[in-house]
């Protein structure tokens, strides 16, 4: 892998940056592989670099329906924090973070991580409730996180409205200093490239149309381009996830639903931190380029078209205007909408199926991104032993047969 | 001096002279331009620097596409970031400044950086660098940062208002140019109530510009008769200065008209922007087509402009942007733009046609004029700073892949370029549907959809062709919405015009390589260019997606407009694809970016959400009541008296009414009835507890779990009837008890006669409670209300200060209580009158804060805040509410039957007393066995309430702890984020006169 | 924004009177009790949650508050049929999946 550097980048000014080498290889699909992950999201991309670089399983192939980091990895809010409520949650969210630390020398690709910090903001007594129980929670599972009173609020981020006059005012928040963005795209081109010069195969532009399995065992998978036979296959396919199991006449407890995001034209820099917010269902950041980032709430419908309702935009603006009143006249450069796989409990599922060999990580509903690193390194251990790894363990299918749910939904709600 | 005002022609009003300000000069220009034309006229080349490398850039465009001429307009807090000088109408006294460049754009310290950095920056170089060390990143980024961004957010609130409206009609034609007032004009003869929406200050599109003759009389003649019955026409309406922002679902669309910008920059006691939404049985497109730029070396010097522009400027503005224009064109369209120049009487230094010799009427018409054509050639590279001086050109093969011979230099200051036109699409694509390619007009039109196109949209440039396409489509529209086509209007007479065969050409080859050409910009706004596309394919990035990702190719406030299908067919030939191979990228709303405050509407400050007020409020702020938002009500929290603290007035409400007697308006409580016969089965099934035996007169409180088992409501219902019940929710949890009443009824059980109604309204209801409750009642009551007459949990009708009311002795509070329900209307003077009675016995109002600290003395549990949606009844040690004899499974039960529910160590409600009995415990407090653990450390549960308690003397919280309920008497802590360190006993959860003799009192 | 014909009110109202209602036509198991904990999970949780055709109930809770069904599709998000509860429904699938077939990518 040729190695990236500020120093490098000199080099090959000089030769006008011709010679600079492939970020990835775009291979002919083999007949077989000892695993095979649907879908070539940050997370399916994650899965096959820790499955190379820890489980030394290289005869990987990632299969792509359409371009890598083309799903809810091109299309999220880029919001990366780990302050959960429910032990289990927050572990695993917490060591996502913890990777996301140095991830960017590990892949030697900057994925412009930047631990900015994130506001949650409470608007009502129970969400203040609701916020020191979280923030507590957080601390003992050692995982930073405070709780801000309406003074250290605005001190933290001048230009939010925290006057009385608001319809909501705001109570307080909680605050998570680690907590920041990271650059979504890079995310997938990072472990892409490092999986790549692993020697794990990314197949784009390759559809799963079904799949095989033979007494209760998985044996590969049908594609566009030809059946692909693998020992073992982890489908790691978001809003499609549904679709994939059908497949192999499995149903799981995901219901797939639009959920939308916008982009501001690009201002100078004004607001420094993450700023979210369940109660008046908003939330907002600004990017590096200046835009503001603001996420909107789901849709309520099922919904596969990565588009939702205009009325759900409008709400957003107004939250985001409830929030932040100077903002009213900046203008809305892009809308746009990804498909989430939500649990019923708001929690991933990482785990096993009754089929042998077929494994899937879906369900991330709204929380994804974040969770990238710690997702395929959780995921890549499951795969590679045939059974969960300790993070991943509350999260397997059984919690929905057992009842051990592990319900984010009072903690977590809209904003991700 | 307006240098480049022509004497005569344009839309401009010569008497009205406006003034104006950029970046600190003061300039004129005259009722009727844009900002962009005015600018122009003066002279002004520079206005503003690129992105990335800090070049100077001038104004290219005369619409959406404007990648340069972005601005700060305005001042203060009607200031405006970002807008487009080409689609902002110049008013009096505007102001604007250019949004990059220090200390000003003609001298801008970034450009030297610009210069010597810029051959490190090929696109992505942010990934392969600044990561070392980990630490310094964010230092890095701050840097990064400094530079980011164009306009500035104003920094305080908007003064102006927005709103919204809704429309509904037959047809809906997007672009007010000949097209669609054709299609608007043929369809609303039909009948149909047609809407017309076009983004320009002035309706006519392209037309405007057009030196054709139409009917004998001019096109621009022909096309004012045209609007002018447009107007006329009563069924039309037509919303200028709008802009259809998104098409979405079901026919539906989105337009934010723009009502007072072009006014000045506050315009008082008026809207500023309305969205209209549209639901339409039919959407025509009649957006036109924007012309494409050619890129070539060093395009984005100032001067360096689209060909169409040129002619908008001196037909429209009577502006014209230079001296001595070399035009370069792959097709028959842009001459037009040389000879209006050398019409106006400028010089046009030569037509560089990259075609082989060819010909056609326009061709001639150049020709004629004198005007010197060269074919088979191409500009290849402009030269100047911050204005062209010349241009190289040079022969290409018939392909346009190479450069087959030696340039010569032209003396010039303007560059006009047209590659062809690519139609305005966008919309047709916001639902997903992807673009087709055209190769007999090379270029992408709308794919398949429920829209109707016509016009240029289409592919159709020629004026005839436009409007008859125009009348047709807008025939068929009004058919298809349902009405009889009549015979359609007439086509007026126009001469074809013999054109010659467009070239397919985008990026013109140099005699270098284009990694070692001047740079040959492709999107101006991200200073992306040939080569960081052709690196971006070349390092693996070849889905178009990955391309626009890596290289920002369209990521700017144009969304590629200008430059996504040149940049599409440089990837397309890099990769040796053909353009329909490569796709496009998808377009997505906003078509031309839209204020965030018209799209919130009037839904801003008090109005972002409902709020619900009881009868009594005005009695709460009168006598100093805080409030609590619950939902959309505003509860009063507390009353304080004379200054006092929070805590005080908790302690004076909490004795007062333990001690004698206090009210709380409890008005917001959900209130449902429930009437039918089957209506006490239904409760049977829908509650955890039995409803069979329940008594007329009588109340009960019941749980309601989901069928997960777990608690998601509480109430006290009473049976006013056989028939008959009125069931209580909680203040937040009413519209959600109603709809899984109705869900479970409609769905389930049908077959069961029950109905439900929502009376929370209807009802004000006040709770007197305490000691002394009674005494008060018996002042303004004349019922019996003795326990006899109204036991605990039994309910009476009575008449209560002169009014029909209903009492309940329900309590919350473990004292004797009264909640009495009187009609919403009547409810404050009921509320006096119980004050004024209450009098002599310092009757104490208290809010939601009291309520809670008497319920919880009591271990009453509020849901939402002692549970969260994991907690089953068992979990609060209420078996007692859970019926385990109906015949019937109720809803929730099978799932405590569950491995995990079953658990004996679940969380369980407890009481919980501090060692130190005058701290309050945090709620929220996380609870360990052993405080001295590492991290992270094993918690048992959460406290969910807790308070100081005046009458007890202590603080106490209600808590959920794993095993809590066989933990009585042990020891727990209470990490502190400070690091103290609370302790707390295990205890039941009722502190209070546990026996429940209180509110059974005699 | 979807606009949903109510079977009740006989009229096409916007999206936002209604509330999403999730899948239609699931039945609650007339003996919860005789269930195993995997058939009762089945029941409560999992979903057929298809990329096509889906049958689903939504509520009106702005109009006549009744609940009904819709066969919508949830690429294209068409309304093929909005029916009354206890009405089966009728598929119309030929046109929808041709729809889909643009959209396909």
């Amino acid at each position: 892998m040729q190695q990236y550097s500020g120093f490098g980048l000199f080099k090959h000014s000089l030769s006008h940056h011709e010679n600079w080498q492939r970020v990835w290889r775009n291979p002919i699909p083999k007949s077989h592989y000892d695993v095979v992950i649907v879908g070539g999201g940050g997370h399916g991309l994650a899965t096959a670099y820790y499955l190379a670089k820890n489980h030394g399983i290289t005869n990987i192939a990632v299969v792509e329906k359409g371009y890598l980091g083309g799903g809810n990895t091109a299309r999220n809010t880029t919001i990366v924090r780990s302050n959960y409520l429910w032990d289990e949650a927050a572990q695993l969210y917490e060591h996502a973070l913890k990777l996301w630390e140095g991830l960017a020398q590990e892949l030697n690709y900057n994925l412009m991580f930047s631990q900015r910090g994130v506001l949650n903001l409470g608007h009502t007594l129970q969400d203040m409730r609701d916020i020191e129980r979280r923030v507590n929670a957080n601390r003992l599972n050692g995982i930073d996180s405070e709780v801000l009173n309406t003074e250290q609020v605005q001190q933290l981020v001048p230009i939010l409205d925290c006057s009385k006059n608001t319809r909501y005012p705001i109570l307080g928040a909680s605050w998570q200093p680690r907590g920041g963005t990271a650059r979504h795209d890079a995310v997938a081109w990072g472990y892409a490239r490092a999986a790549n010069a692993l020697g794990v195969d990314l197949l784009q532009q390759t559809e799963v149309i079904g799949m095989r399995t033979q007494d209760g065992v998985i044996s590969g998978v049908e594609t566009n381009r030809g059946f692909i036979s693998a020992n073992k296959v982890a489908c790691v396919t978001a809003g499609n996830s549904s679709v994939l199991a059908n497949m192999v006449g499995l149903q799981l407890p995901l219901e797939s639903h639009p959920l939308q995001a916008m982009v501001s034209e690009p201002l100078k820099p004004i607001l420094d931190t993450v700023v979210m917010s369940n109660h008046v269902h908003g939330y907002i950041s600004q990017s590096d380029k200046g835009d503001l980032v603001i996420g909107a709430g789901i849709d309520s419908y099922l919904g596969y078209g990565q588009r939702g309702s205009l009325n759900v935009l409008e709400h957003t603006a107004a939250a985001i205007i409830e929030m932040f009143p100077i903002f009213s006249r900046v203008r809305i450069n892009r809308t746009w909408g990804g498909i989430v796989d939500t649990c019923p409990d708001a929690c991933p599922i990482i785990s096993k199926t009754p089929i042998k060999g077929l494994y899937f990580n879906c369900g991330w509903g709204t929380g994804g991104f974040k969770a990238t690193p710690g997702s395929g390194h959780v995921f890549a251990h499951t795969i590679a032993h045939d059974n969960p790894h300790p993070l991943a363990k509350p999260f397997s299918l059984d919690r929905f047969i057992s009842g051990q749910l592990i319900d984010e939904h009072g903690a977590a709600g809209v904003a991700h | 001096m307006q240098i480049n005002r022509l004497n005569h022609g344009g839309n401009i009003d010569r008497n009205q002279v406006l003034s104006f300000q950029f970046n600190g000069m003061t300039y004129q220009g005259y009722q009727g331009d844009t900002l962009a034309s005015a600018l122009l006229a003066n002279g002004v080349n520079v206005v503003g620097r690129s992105f990335k490398y800090s070049r100077p850039r001038g104004i290219m465009t005369a619409d959406a596409q404007e990648p340069n001429a972005i601005f700060q307009i305005g001042t203060n807090a009607s200031t405006i970031p970002n807008p487009r000088a080409t689609q902002t109408p110049l008013y009096d006294n505007l102001v604007a400044s250019s949004t990059n460049g220090w200390p000003n754009v003609e001298f801008d310290m970034m450009a030297g950086i610009g210069k010597l950095g810029g051959a490190m920056m090929p696109p992505g170089f942010y990934y392969k660098t600044f990561m070392y060390p980990q630490s310094m990143w964010m230092n890095y980024e701050k840097l990064i940062r400094k530079g980011a961004g164009l306009g500035r957010s104003p920094m305080t609130a908007d003064p102006d208002r927005y709103d919204t409206m809704h429309h509904h009609c037959d047809v809906m034609i997007i672009g007010g140019g000949v097209a669609g007032i054709m299609a608007a004009l043929n369809a609303a003869q039909t009948g149909a109530n047609v809407i017309i929406c076009d983004e320009q200050e002035q309706l006519g599109g392209q037309t405007l510009s057009s030196t054709e003759t139409v009917n004998d009389i001019t096109a621009t003649q022909w096309l004012s008769q045209q609007i002018e019955q447009l107007r006329k026409q009563e069924n039309i309406l037509v919303l200028s200065r709008s802009t259809t922002f998104g098409y979405y679902d079901h026919n539906l669309i989105g337009i934010n008209q723009r009502c007072t910008d072009h006014l000045g920059e506050h315009v008082p006691h008026s809207t500023r922007q309305r969205v209209h939404k549209v639901r339409a049985k039919q959407i025509v497109l009649a957006t036109g087509a924007h012309e494409r730029p050619l890129v070539y070396g060093n395009n984005d010097i100032p001067g360096c402009m689209l060909a169409n522009a040129i002619s908008t400027y001196i037909q429209c503005y009577a502006v014209i942007p230079g001296n001595k224009l070399v035009l370069m064109t792959t097709n028959d369209s842009a001459y037009q733009a040389a000879i209006d120049w050398h019409d106006a009487g400028r010089q046009v230094m030569a037509i560089i046609d990259t075609r082989p010799k060819t010909d056609s009427a326009i061709i001639q018409q150049a020709q004629n004029k004198g005007i010197n054509i060269i074919f088979s050639h191409a500009v290849i590279e402009v030269q100047g700073s911050k204005r062209v001086n010349s241009v190289n050109i040079a022969p290409i093969n018939n392909t346009g892949d190479n450069v087959i011979g030696p340039a010569i230099n032209i003396v010039c200051d303007t560059v006009a370029s047209s590659g062809g036109w690519s139609p305005v699409l966008h919309l047709s694509s916001h639902l997903g549907q992807k673009p087709l390619w055209r190769d007999d007009i090379i270029g992408f039109v709308p794919g398949q959809n429920d829209l109707l196109n016509c016009g240029a949209v289409s592919g159709k440039y020629a004026l005839l062709s436009v409007i008859e396409d125009g009348i047709a489509t807008g025939g068929k529209a009004a058919e298809l919405s349902g009405f009889e086509r009549l015979t359609d209007l007439p086509i007026p007479d126009i001469i074809p015009q013999i054109t010659a065969a467009p070239m397919a050409l985008f990026h013109v080859p140099h005699i270098q390589t284009t990694s070692r050409a001047p740079k040959q910009f492709v999107d101006y706004q991200n200073d992306v260019t040939a080569a960081a596309i052709e690196l971006a394919n070349r390092e693996g990035f070849e889905s178009i997606e990955h391309v626009k990702r890596y290289t920002a190719l369209g990521f700017g406030t144009d969304q590629g407009k200008l430059g996504n299908i040149n940049g599409i067919a440089i990837t397309a030939k890099s990769l040796a694809k053909t353009i329909p191979e490569t796709g496009t990228t998808i377009f997505r709303p906003m078509y031309t970016p839209t204020t965030m405050g018209a799209l919130a509407g009037a839904h801003v400050k008090q109005l972002f959400a409902p709020a619900r007020f009881t009868a009594m409020h005005q009695w709460h702020l009168q006598h100093g009541a805080e409030f609590e938002d619950v939902g959309q009500w505003k509860r009063p929290w507390y009353f304080p008296k004379n200054g006092e603290s929070m805590q005080q007035a908790l302690l004076r409400e909490c004795l007062a009414t333990r001690n004698s007697v206090g009210i709380l308006d409890a008005s917001t409580l959900g209130k449902i009835d429930i009437q039918g016969k089957d209506a006490r089965e239904f409760l049977n099934r829908i509650y955890t507890n039995a409803w069979s035996k329940l008594g007329i007169g009588k109340c009960r409180y019941g749980v309601m779990c989901k069928e997960d088992g777990m608690i998601f409501d509480d109430g006290v219902t009473s049976c006013i009837n056989d028939h008959h019940f009125i069931m209580t929710t909680t203040t937040g949890g009413a519209a959600g008890v109603l709809q899984w009443l109705e869900l479970w009824h409609q769905t389930e059980w049908p077959e069961l006669e029950v109905y439900f109604t929502s009376v929370t309204d209807h009802w004000t209801t006040m709770t007197i409670s305490g000691p002394n409750s009674r005494k008060v009642l018996q002042k303004v009551c004349q019922d019996d209300v003795s326990k006899q007459a109204l036991p605990f949990m039994s309910w009476i009708d009575a008449t209560v200060a002169g009014v029909k009311a209903r009492i309940f002795r329900i309590s919350f509070t473990g004292e004797l209580s009264f909640e009495i329900n009187v009609p919403a209307n009547l409810g404050l003077s009921v509320w006096q009158h119980i004050m004024d009675a209450g009098a002599e016995f310092e009757i104490t109002p208290y809010g939601t804060e009291t309520m809670h600290i008497l319920r919880a003395e009591k271990g009453f549990i509020i849901v939402g805040q002692d549970t969260d949606g994991s907690v089953t009844p068992q979990d609060l040690d209420m078996n007692w509410v859970i019926s385990p004899n109906k015949s019937f499974s109720c809803i929730g039960k099978r799932s405590w039957d569950r491995i995990d529910t079953k658990r004996n160590d679940r969380k369980q409600m407890v009481g919980l007393k501090a060692k130190d009995t005058n701290q309050v415990l945090p709620e929220g407090a996380q609870i360990v066995l052993d405080p001295q653990q590492k991290l992270p450390m094993t918690m048992v549960g959460h406290v969910t309430s807790s308070y100081f308690s005046a009458c007890l003397g202590y603080s106490f919280a209600l808590a959920l702890v794993k095993s809590g309920t066989s933990r009585y008497g042990e020891t727990v802590y209470l990490p502190q984020a400070n690091g103290q360190i609370y302790e707390a006993e295990i205890c039941s959860p009722i502190f209070y006169d546990p026996k429940g003799e209180r509110q059974h009192v005699e | 924004m979807l606009q949903i014909h109510c079977p009740y009110c006989q009229e096409y109202r916007e999206e936002e009177e209604f509330s999403y209602a999730g899948q239609a036509h699931i039945e609650r198991p007339s003996e919860p009790e005789s269930l195993t904990d995997q058939e009762w999970a089945q029941y409560l949780f999992f979903r057929k949650n298809p990329r096509g055709l889906h049958h689903e109930m939504w509520y009106h809770i702005h109009g006549c508050k009744q609940f009904f069904n819709v066969c919508r599709h949830t690429v294209t998000y068409q309304i093929i049929s909005s029916y009354k509860i206890g009405d089966r429904p009728e598929l119309e699938q030929s046109k929808a999946v041709d729809k889909e077939s643009i959209n396909a990518n």
